[in-house]
């Protein structure tokens, strides 16, 4: 850690680091509508701007959609922008967000995970922030609330970059994250604007200077503007990597930066994972390792863009990866897991063993990963992995 | 690592609880983190809930609930007939029930752990007017376990709630800490192997 960046070391709850550190990256705009359990993050930044500590146009609206409209509206006028939701307020916010995208309109949303109703359910899983998936959104997971903290500031630095102009997202898990207490540095607003130069916009809209945005386009140049989306948000991992080794350098954290590999080298079971369980997962990897058991993990930070090749070659020299999935598509299974299949495919890697699990908030203990693992082993000894999902202790009496 | 689990209802302070004790143990150099569980839709007056602190010499990677804690701090005995408030306790591990009543009058069969009664309501009825029991308990828990300094304490209650609010509640954890440090002061503890 760069001791000169620090300007506290405290334990604190993950929605009040967020809006600290909100406050250092000061948007120009915040527009807030309250969910659980995301409502923390604005409720601190209301005092913040009450206070006259942050200097943000703060505008309260009716819904989600209307947030995020604000926010689209802001970034369209070039000014930073961000706004934070949860489960159904941002399936409320996904028209905006397909618009910011394909409207190369930068603007960030901490999206604090919760599962979708019904039935409604205030707990963690993924299920919210995966259906924005091809939206052209990025999404940065993250394992911890420092590193949400220092997510946060990397992810307006790679949206605002003039090669990527695309709309951001950390996905950082409700309660665990959130609402939980941890020992948080924060750093000196000087040392995070210093990282993170103004938002420097290519357009904006001027009643001086007249232009549209997403105007009409038939079949003859359509296909080309979507691609050209798809093409940003793969260039943009470039940049994650870059902004990664950039916030090291200036502050000393890292993470890995598309995907991060724990004990993976000699691995030949690896478990792949996003979000908070991941910190269970490398406790158990501690037993695991402790008995001789050649296991690794693959958290994935950046979901979109989809770390396609880095998982190719960071799964070469394993048999089977497992992927933990905290959300599914109805009717074909894991998201993530059918998504790392489709990357491996015809590319000579390792088996994929897929889980659905930890959803709407069911606990995953290091004894769920242990179990899993014993379970997985089991498999690829018997060589009958199931091409589909295995739902994880599904109680089939309730069904 | 120590592992606390606190059973409350919705209103009773129980999530400030565990977030106090995790402020105390950084305050006092250790590494900690505190959470919620709010079951059943959540965030209700009346309504169980538990909370959860966790702390160690080293950082914490895990990111669950507590299953088999070291120490339970239970603030409302009507909990026991709808929480099953034991599960997953550690053999030898410590239990804090806010009642003036011991553990044979609160039906508790002597089992492998050590069950504490302390009045925290009757103290926080005293000391602020209103039967929020969460400081008395924290005093009377630090006081019995020996696991929490007092100044660190102190410092947890005043950053969560400066100025009179934070005042008050000193008062009564104190109360109860002096109270339950030697229980023929006055304090109705009582202790069960």
């Amino acid at each position: 850690m760069n001791p000169e960046a620090i300007k506290s070391k405290e334990i604190m709850q993950g929605s009040a680091a967020i809006a600290e550190t909100i406050k250092a990256i000061a948007p120009g705009v915040i527009a807030v509508y309250p969910i659980t359990p995301q409502t923390h993050i604005l409720e601190h930044l209301a005092r913040l701007v009450a206070d006259g500590q942050l200097k943000s146009k703060y505008i309260t609206v009716e819904s989600e959609f209307s947030a995020a409209s604000v926010i689209f509206g802001a970034a369209s006028a070039g000014v930073r922008s961000y706004t934070a939701s949860a489960s159904q307020g941002l399936l409320l916010m996904t028209e905006v967000i397909f618009n910011m995208a394909g409207t190369r309109l930068p603007a960030v949303i901490t999206a604090v995970n919760r599962s979708l109703s019904p039935p409604i359910n205030i707990q963690v899983d993924h299920q919210d922030t995966m259906t924005l998936r091809d939206s052209g959104i990025i999404q940065i997971y993250v394992e911890s609330i420092q590193e949400a903290v220092d997510t946060h500031i990397q992810i307006f630095k790679i949206a605002e970059d003039r090669e990527v102009l695309l709309p951001a997202m950390v996905c950082m898990d409700g309660w665990i994250l959130s609402h939980a207490y941890e020992p948080v540095t924060l750093w000196r607003d000087e040392a995070v604007q210093e990282f993170l130069p103004p938002f420097d916009p290519v357009f904006q809209v001027d009643p001086k200077n007249p232009l549209t945005y997403g105007a009409l386009t038939d079949d003859d140049k359509i296909t080309e503007f979507k691609y050209m989306v798809h093409d940003a948000l793969i260039r943009s991992k470039e940049k994650i990597k870059k902004v990664a080794g950039e916030f090291r350098d200036a502050f000393g954290n890292y993470y890995g930066d598309v995907i991060e590999k724990t004990y993976t080298e000699d691995a030949e079971l690896i478990l792949i994972a996003m979000g908070s369980m991941a910190g269970t997962i490398k406790a158990a990897l501690e037993k695991l390792r402790a008995q001789g058991k050649r296991v690794g993990l693959i958290k994935i930070r950046s979901f979109r863009p989809f770390p396609d090749q880095e998982l190719r070659t960071a799964l070469a020299g394993a048999k089977a990866a497992v992927v933990l999935d905290r959300s599914f598509s109805c009717s074909s299974g894991g998201i993530l897991g059918g998504e790392i299949k489709a990357c491996l495919y015809g590319q000579g890697g390792p088996q994929v063993i897929n889980y659905a699990l930890g959803i709407g908030g069911r606990e995953i203990y290091p004894e769920t990963v242990l179990e899993i693992v014993n379970q997985s082993e089991r498999l690829v000894e018997s060589g009958k992995i199931p091409p589909e999902t295995i739902f994880y202790n599904l109680n089939r009496e309730l069904l | 690592m120590v592992e606390i689990r606190v059973h409350g209802r919705g209103g009773q302070g129980s999530v400030v609880t565990a977030e106090l004790l995790a402020i105390a143990a950084f305050r006092a150099g250790k590494f900690s983190q505190a959470f919620p569980y709010l079951g059943g839709g959540g965030e209700r007056r009346g309504a169980p809930v538990q909370a959860f602190c966790r702390i160690d010499n080293k950082p914490i990677q895990l990111k669950c609930q507590i299953k088999q804690p070291d120490y339970l701090i239970v603030q409302d005995v009507s909990l026991f007939d709808v929480v099953d408030i034991f599960q997953g306790l550690k053999k030898g591990g410590f239990v804090l029930v806010n009642s003036a009543n011991g553990p044979r009058e609160l039906g508790i069969q002597a089992q492998d752990f050590r069950v504490y009664n302390f009045p925290a309501t009757e103290v926080a009825l005293e000391t602020l007017k209103r039967p929020v029991m969460n400081t008395a308990m924290i005093g009377a828990f630090a006081a019995l376990t020996g696991m929490f300094d007092l100044e660190s304490l102190k410092y947890a209650v005043g950053r969560k709630f400066p100025g009179e609010i934070g005042l008050s509640n000193v008062a009564a954890m104190e109360k109860a800490f002096r109270l339950a440090k030697g229980s023929s002061s006055g304090g109705s503890v009582t202790g069960e192997a």
